[in-house]
């Protein structure tokens, strides 16, 4: 009988250690030395908040630039992939799909070659980036749509290469498209 | 896949080794009482606790009395957290109005939580308020991971004693594991972590005005902190729904490195501290040894699956890396370096989905389950594991060479022997049962978003990482049901008191025992032959219980796959 009874103790002297003081130090140190990261690195303009730079963004009008495909459309209040096998009918029609709106929408020929990132879709369903190679393959649609040159295009992807440490750099579509809409300004 | 990224898996490992030695030896000494660095800043806490509930380190348990209060705390925790999520609409920290959980998924996750599982019927943003998430969730975290401990300290005393009944007083190796272990280095990384871009909030979820003109709204919450101790306790439960995918739970390269260190950390070092207890040092590197070739032979194998392209999708001219289920930022290499790290270690937390990786990928991370989490394995019980292996290998080296077998100057006995077999070979007839009844209802079939081979795989996966309290999932399978919540709980008991209490017995056979000398006829247990003997003993175990249900599974998905067959 006693056992339970220290069992009881132990556990609520424990929950609240590690169920309150624990996150509050934790938030406390994190608000105090790192406001921006602690709060999702949030992007302001004129006062309201336009996005967090860590999660993507749905973009459809052709003068923006494009990120990955995602299960949940951006809506960041859930977040998941689609779980589909590698050989399954759905995720076969996914790919296919999204590879011929890849293909019509940049102009491509239509036996084009489609990059893996823009075509399957992310983990989290708010994956911010796509490799930089695949932003370039945007930049005609994106330079006619905006009635500006190519190259001032494909300056702003350059710009905004992130290297990694393993594999091809990447760009983050939020910040490509927060740099295409002051070009216009 | 190239030889940058074998040289990067290879720096990740030597830092983790590098660290994992001295963090092996600090732990041996804060297990025996002796003075460490932390002792200043935790001891009046630690005294604090022993006072409250009268004990202390001089009041030891028989191994019925250690295992009556493991039971115990286990049981109210459960309780606790049950209720907690029940009735979390009417208590605080509740911003976005969460109502209260289903009770067949709150006894489910109560379960899963308490006993170190993690699997997540729900998705964590749109169902747990952030009071469940920080007293409930994540207490559980410390505490399952220090339970974990607790019973492998228990172990190596049974190896260590002679003569004795007593194995050690619960409070003080829970106490003790909690303040000078787990704490300290959730702090460290959950500050790191939220340096980085892991949120820490208590902020209601965000709306943003997106740049197409809608309203995104984004969840948030007190995350850095139950992410520290997610990755270290091999706990592995997200706070969202894509667990380590999402941006605000590992936004860059740093976190992801530094989660898939804290995965693999105090596993690793508890083999050493294992080492270090039984003062033998090279008794603790052979089975770090068994650990490594198996770890290395996963990851060797899905490295190179995963690299391969889809060829279905390669023919329709698709080009770059399998992304289906992947965040750019980690790529393939890193994706696959976690998934084997956390099929291997019982954490369960996932950078990618599972699920839509090739076939052969998802065999190698259900292989590293279907072993019973031996592969550095979960805190405490992942070396637990490896030592009923160890014993089994014994009785067959045993056999070989004619003499009562032996293991660190105790005879294993039938007695031993039983204790050692029963969490080996329970957890498989458990799976098999589990996953054979699921694949003949409609209750079992219904959840299923993969047809074909595929869906056996998810029902497989979900089954072996329940049972092996691992954690993660294809993650396809609609598991918020009655079925699988109670049979996915059911498992989660089973997997793991199939092993501690098991483990707790065994140390008390073993403590009152006395002890042999060990001669030049013992078989030696440090060297080549014991690491080949138990690896070979950890892949024939495993593969021939699971090779005819893998066959129909993952196997069968890939020549479906390769040969162009569309399920």
């Amino acid at each position: 009988m006693s056992e339970i009874k220290n069992a009881i103790i132990i556990f609520a002297v424990f929950t609240i250690i590690f169920g309150i003081i624990y996150p509050l130090v934790i938030t406390g140190i994190a608000q105090v030395a790192f406001p921006s990261q602690a709060n999702g690195e949030l992007i302001k303009e004129n006062g309201m908040i336009i996005g967090s730079q860590l999660i993507g963004q749905n973009f459809s009008s052709p003068q923006y630039f494009q990120g990955r495909p995602s299960y949940v459309d951006y809506n960041a209040s859930t977040s998941g992939g689609t779980n589909l096998g590698p050989d399954s009918q759905a995720e076969i029609g996914n790919v296919s799909a999204n590879m011929q709106q890849i293909i019509q929408e940049n102009y491509l020929p239509a036996n084009a070659t489609v990059p893996s990132d823009l075509v399957e879709a992310s983990s989290s369903g708010l994956d911010s980036d796509i490799y930089a190679s695949s932003a370039m393959i945007q930049i005609p649609r994106i330079a006619q749509a905006r009635n500006i040159s190519q190259s001032e295009v494909r300056e702003i992807v350059v710009e905004n290469e992130e290297y990694q440490l393993l594999g091809n750099p990447i760009v983050n579509v939020l910040k490509l498209n927060i740099a295409l809409d002051k070009l216009n300004k | 896949m190239g030889i940058l990224d074998i040289i990067f898996i290879l720096i990740l490992f030597i830092i983790v080794v590098a660290l994992a030695i001295p963090l092996g030896k600090y732990m041996s000494r804060v297990f025996t009482g002796q003075r460490t660095f932390m002792t200043p800043l935790m001891q009046p806490v630690e005294r604090f606790m022993y006072r409250l509930i009268g004990t202390d380190e001089t009041k030891e348990m028989n191994w019925k009395q250690y295992a009556y209060a493991l039971i115990m705390l286990n049981i109210i925790g459960i309780i606790f957290l049950f209720a907690l999520q029940l009735l979390q609409g009417f208590l605080p920290l509740n911003p976005e109005g969460l109502p209260g959980v289903s009770w067949d998924s709150a006894l489910n996750t109560a379960i899963s939580f308490a006993t170190n599982t993690n699997w997540q019927g729900y998705a964590g943003e749109t169902t747990m308020s952030y009071l469940t998430q920080m007293t409930g969730l994540a207490v559980q975290n410390f505490l399952s991971a220090a339970i974990g401990i607790a019973a492998l300290l228990v172990l190596i005393r049974g190896f260590t004693r002679k003569n004795t009944d007593k194995i050690g007083n619960f409070w003080v190796d829970l106490t003790r594991a909690l303040l000078y272990v787990l704490l300290p280095i959730a702090v460290i990384l959950a500050i790191v972590l939220a340096s980085q871009g892991v949120v820490q909030t208590f902020n209601p979820y965000i709306t943003a005005h997106t740049l197409e003109g809608v309203n995104q709204t984004i969840a948030v919450g007190p995350v850095a902190s139950q992410e520290a101790i997610k990755m270290i306790g091999s706990n592995g439960g997200g706070f969202f729904n894509a667990n380590s995918a999402h941006p605000f739970e590992n936004p860059n390269t740093i976190t992801d490195i530094l989660e898939i260190l804290a995965i693999l950390l105090i596993p690793i070092s508890l083999v050493f501290t294992f080492g270090y207890l039984i003062k033998n040092f090279k008794q603790g590197l052979a089975i770090f040894s068994v650990m490594t070739i198996l770890f290395g032979l996963g990851l060797g194998i899905a490295l190179y699956t995963e690299s391969q392209p889809n060829p279905i999708l390669e023919k329709m001219g698709v080009t770059g890396g399998n992304l289906e289920g992947k965040e750019v930022r980690f790529g393939v290499t890193q994706s696959v370096l976690w998934g084997v790290a956390t099929t291997d270690v019982s954490n369960g937390g996932v950078n990618s989905m599972h699920d839509s990786v090739m076939p052969l990928t998802g065999l190698v991370y259900m292989f590293n389950m279907c072993t019973g989490e031996v592969i550095y394995g979960g805190l405490g019980v992942g070396l637990i594991g490896m030592l009923f292996y160890v014993i089994l290998s014994m009785f067959i080296a045993g056999l070989m060479i004619g003499r009562t077998p032996e293991f660190l100057g105790k005879k294993l006995g039938p007695p031993e022997m039983i204790l050692s077999v029963i969490p080996i070979v329970l957890p498989h007839v458990a799976i098999l049962t589990l996953a054979a009844i699921a694949i003949t209802t409609p209750a079992g079939l219904s959840s299923l978003a993969n047809p074909s081979a595929h869906g056996l795989s998810e029902i497989l996966y979900a089954y072996l990482s329940t049972i092996g309290n691992n954690g993660s999932a294809f993650a396809g399978l609609s598991a918020n049901t009655l079925f699988y919540n109670l049979t996915g709980g059911l498992a989660m008991l089973v997997g793991r008191f199939a092993t501690i209490i098991p483990a707790i017995a065994l140390a008390g056979l073993l403590a009152q025992k006395g002890k042999v000398p060990i001669t030049s006829a013992s078989f030696p247990t440090t060297g080549p032959l014991f690491i080949i003997i138990v690896v070979a003993v950890v892949i024939l175990l495993g593969a021939l219980t699971f090779f005819p249900v893998f066959t129909l599974g993952p196997i069968l998905d890939h020549l479906f796959l390769y040969g162009g067959h569309i399920t």
